[in-house]
């Protein structure tokens, strides 16, 4: 029966210890660790949110430039094949302008000629006119020095225009 | 309350396992006490040297040749002391203090001379009756109506102050180290001690308390590492440890009077409501108020009992595995006894901890019951 009976002494000094001891612990102790331990759970999960959103945003980053990627390879094309067609559209003018110069010149050229040979015609006609009649002159002189072959040429003149 | 389950379960197992040593034990004794006669006339030479091995509680039986009592030298180990015993016939005399009607008296206990001698203090002559401080009357008689109050500093309050110092000790060096390195991982005494806080917090406080776990923090982890310490030490067999602090019935009386007090102060409405007018029908409203208030007192009760139990029960055991070599007078036992003891030792050492976990985690869902707000 001792067993089970609460001694008063035992009873007063455990309860003067141990409310002692709550208070001690809870001001030196439990305090400042619950504390630490609140806050390097909140840092670290802080931490780990941060790491997660930096995946997150590397992520995106990288995706952002493969697109620029894309995007710049695309415009690269573009341009190479806008590029392309300016130069051939360009070399096919060129082509065509020259062509159609050319054969402006060759027209040019031909008109001129073919003025340049009608003027050179018609001078030589000219002189070859001049010349005929000096030399129709020179020889009606000669020939016409008597009565008769004069005649003669006159009737004979008569006779081309009867013709005609 | 899913750990709750689990416990209660081990619990059961561990009773088991109690059940079948004590009744193994039951069994040994009995036969042998039949062969008692026989064994009786043994070699003395083997008895010497059992004696020469008994230390601690050998010195009872080494007084020549007076029968070994297994359960004198039991209850008084379980019992409370005026000193505290350290080896053959050295003790540590504790203070004695009184509080009588004349007034308060204080003197060493080694005045008692191991109860020998009386001792004239200032107001009374005293006299140690099986380690009670009794008042001698003028006719040299214990004079049983001078009622004195026994304050004393025994072997379980000492004992309890050197698990209190062990505990400031170690926790306010881990707190130290939480100041010294703010923001960092734990490092030695502090890395052992944060994940037991850590288990207190999370697995014992938040499921039975609930968001208003903060403000029972510092009582539960407070019980949780005191229980602890004293059973851990109450395991150690010299000096200082061995007391059997928390296997005495006035310390689990006051930590269960502690819990009592923190979960009725806390109770809310909705808790009182529940006891004073519980939703029963009108005609079983006296039965079942007095039901809820002896439930009001009873659970703090069974938390008293359990730790008392099972830590004296604990003691007991191994007290009795090493009173078998005294009982049978030979060192043939005593490699049984000792493997025993062993196993009981480390089973102890798991009761250590589950009966402090038990008694904070029962605190917590009382506690919680009591904070509840929906209903």
């Amino acid at each position: 029966m001792e067993l089970v009976t609460p001694s008063i002494g035992l009873v007063f000094w455990t309860s003067i210890a141990f409310i002692c001891l709550l208070i001690i612990l809870r001001k030196f102790a439990w305090k400042p660790i619950l504390g630490a331990i609140h806050e390097r759970e909140q840092s670290i999960d802080e931490a780990l949110n941060k790491a997660e959103l930096a995946k997150q945003e590397m992520a995106r980053l990288t995706s952002q430039n493969q697109d620029l990627m894309q995007q710049a390879r695309a415009e690269r094309d573009e341009i190479l094949k806008e590029a392309k067609t300016l130069k051939d559209s360009i070399l096919n003018e060129a082509k065509k302008q020259a062509q159609v110069e050319g054969a402006k010149l060759i027209e040019k050229a031909k008109i001129e000629i073919e003025n340049q040979k009608k003027a050179a015609l018609a001078e030589v006609k000219d002189q070859v006119s001049t010349l005929s009649l000096e030399i129709a002159e020179r020889v009606l002189r000669t020939q016409l020095d008597d009565k008769t072959k004069q005649e003669a040429l006159v009737a004979n003149l008569l006779k081309d225009v009867e013709l005609n | 309350m899913d750990c709750n389950r689990v416990f209660v379960s081990k619990v059961k197992r561990l009773t088991i396992v109690f059940t079948l040593l004590i009744a193994f034990l039951s069994i040994k004794i009995d036969t042998f006490a039949q062969v008692d006669s026989a064994v009786v006339p043994v070699d003395s030479v083997v008895a010497e040297s059992a004696h020469a091995a008994s230390g601690e509680h050998g010195a009872e039986a080494g007084h020549g040749k007076e029968k070994f009592e297994p359960t004198k030298v039991i209850m008084e180990h379980i019992a409370d002391s005026h000193m505290w015993h350290l080896w053959g016939h050295t003790s540590l005399p504790l203070p004695v203090i009184l509080y009588t009607p004349a007034g308060l008296e204080v003197f060493s206990s080694a005045h008692f001379h191991h109860g020998e001698e009386d001792y004239k203090g200032t107001y009374n002559t005293y006299r140690l009756v099986e380690d009670h401080v009794k008042v001698i009357g003028a006719n040299g008689q214990v004079d049983e109506a001078t009622s004195v109050l026994d304050f004393s500093i025994t072997k379980n309050v000492a004992a309890m102050f050197v698990a209190i110092l062990v505990i400031l000790i170690v926790f306010i060096s881990v707190a130290g180290a939480y100041k010294k390195r703010v923001g960092k991982a734990p490092k030695g005494l502090q890395s052992l001690i944060e994940p037991i806080i850590v288990f207190v917090r999370d697995d014992i406080a938040k499921p039975n308390i609930g968001h208003k776990y903060n403000k029972f923090m510092p009582y539960l982890l407070t019980v949780f590492f005191f229980i602890w310490f004293n059973n851990l030490l109450g395991l150690v067999p010299i000096f200082p440890g061995g007391a059997n602090v928390t296997g005495n019935i006035a310390l689990t009386f006051v930590m269960a009077l502690g819990t009592l007090i923190i979960v009725n102060i806390n109770g809310n409405k909705y808790y009182w409501k529940h006891i004073l007018l519980p939703d029963v029908p009108f005609w079983l409203w006296p039965l079942m108020v007095v039901v809820e208030v002896i439930g009001i007192i009873s659970k703090p009760f069974a938390l008293m009992v359990r730790l008392f139990a099972n830590i004296t029960a604990g003691h007991i055991i191994v007290l009795s595995l090493i009173s078998l070599i005294f009982i049978f007078e030979t060192l043939a036992i005593a490699p049984v006894s000792v493997a025993f003891v062993l196993f009981m030792d480390v089973l102890e050492l798991l009761v250590a901890f589950l009966q402090a976990f038990i008694f904070t985690l029962l605190t917590a869902l009382f506690i919680g019951m009591a904070v509840e707000e929906h209903h």
